[in-house]
């Protein structure tokens, strides 16, 4: 089935099966293998997207269900010019990740959370982001890196 | 694990979906939210041979005040719930629904069909009285949400039936409590209080098969009994279930606290 979507931008045309999931998609059409697949059945959260501006669960969800929707994936955090995001920035100076694996989700997780309460706290935090599971941090890192992130975002940006 | 094939139909409208339903003959699920849907597929549960998916039918999503009761359509996210102001119960109950991005995508009438054992919403159906309209080949009927939960995971729904829209009484006084072992998890037991035209219901959730009315507790009000008289009479009433996450006298005692908290909450006291 033919399919368009956009995904970090840019638009992307495919023929997808339709038991294909998004997530599918992103890594085995797209190249963008940010997007990782633990659980596949929705419980883990690493495959967390957004899907027209709202958190989904790319295993969740088929291709062609994406047909004509705005995708933002991990890879879509970064500057042109590889520069990091501060919630990326924030992740690696707060110990918010150990091995990596639940790190795209967490941080699209957060991206979603930041853009809907630039000043959350820590119980909303944790609340938050209780649908991403990390099996190495033992959650602190990934609070006290979302927290810091919030800030660094309030900050009004350098004049340009 | 990946689902085995299906064929995909976009529905453009309710009848696209339904005639769709008939001619598969059986082997047809609807997609709305799949948020309880694709992990069933994907752990092969179940393989439907068709799909028929209702995100894009338009008019189907909504919340709509109407007299005493507001009317939820079947693709009401369960996000737009928790915002949504015209009925304080529904957007209570849908705070407990998993995670945000199970939220951003689940509807209404996904929850109601699929008839989990530990949903919210059909507790809230059963708590307030509600109604729901179901769509099949040969029109519409409606029945009442206690005639539609049959079973675990099972409804009064034909194979080739949709439910359009719910339509949930507006309680004047409300109350809901869940216990879950983390937020988001499935709930261990949940309570609604809800006083509908005058009369108390009480109904709980993740306690059987499907939501049921704690009728001993209805009874224990209506004579003029004590909240802790309530709970305690709807307890006894209990005949829960043992399992890894709780004994039975566990899940009856939770029972218990949690209906004497909805009942709280709906300043009932």
């Amino acid at each position: 089935m033919d399919i368009t979507f956009s995904v970090n931008g840019e638009r992307v045309h495919l023929d997808v099966e339709p038991r294909h999931t998004l997530a599918d998609a992103l890594r085995e059409e797209c190249g963008l293998t940010g997007t990782h697949l633990g659980c596949e059945h929705g419980v883990c959260g690493a495959c967390t997207v957004l899907v027209d501006g709202q958190p989904a669960r790319a295993c969740l969800m088929f291709a062609v269900q994406a047909d004509g929707a705005t995708v933002t994936t991990v890879e879509g955090l970064a500057g042109e010019d590889g520069e990091l995001h501060p919630l990326q920035e924030a992740f690696v100076a707060h110990h918010g990740l150990q091995c990596g694996f639940c790190t795209p989700g967490m941080l699209i997780s957060a991206l979603h959370l930041l853009e809907t309460d630039p000043e959350p706290d820590r119980e909303t935090i944790r609340t938050e982001m209780s649908g991403n599971i990390c099996r190495c941090t033992g959650y602190s890192g990934i609070v006290d890196a979302v927290e810091a992130a919030a800030g660094v975002l309030r900050e009004p940006g350098p004049a340009s | 694990m990946k689902c085995a094939p299906f064929d995909y139909v976009r529905a453009a409208s309710v009848d696209e979906a339904v005639t769709t339903l008939s001619q598969a003959d059986g082997d047809g699920k609807i997609l709305a939210g799949g948020q309880s849907l694709v992990p069933v597929l994907a752990l092969r549960m179940a393989r439907p041979s068709v799909l028929v998916d209702v995100n894009r039918i338009p008019g189907l999503a909504g919340v709509t005040p109407e007299g005493d009761a507001v009317r939820v359509g079947a693709l009401t996210r369960h996000s737009a719930l928790v915002e949504q102001t015209h009925h304080p119960l529904l957007a209570d109950a849908a705070r407990w629904i998993g995670h945000t991005a199970i939220r951003a995508r689940g509807t209404a009438g996904g929850s109601i069909a699929h008839a989990d054992p530990s949903a919210e919403l059909p507790v809230v159906a059963v708590g307030t009285g509600a109604t729901v309209t179901v769509a099949g080949p040969g029109g519409t009927r409606q029945l009442a949400a206690e005639d539609l939960f049959v079973g675990a995971l099972m409804t009064d729904l034909a194979e080739d039936e949709m439910l359009t829209e719910v339509r949930f009484p507006l309680p004047t006084r409300w109350g809901f409590a869940e216990f879950a072992r983390r937020h988001g998890d499935f709930a261990l037991v949940m309570a609604v209080a809800a006083e509908v035209e005058g009369t108390v219901r009480v109904a709980l959730g993740g306690i059987g098969a499907v939501p049921v009315r704690a009728e001993a507790a209805e009874r224990v009000l209506a004579g003029g009994g004590s909240l802790r008289e309530a709970a305690a009479a709807a307890a006894e009433q209990l005949t829960p279930t043992a399992d890894l996450h709780g004994s039975a006298e566990f899940r009856r005692a939770i029972a218990a606290e949690m209906i004497r908290r909805a009942l709280t909450r709906a300043g009932l006291s």
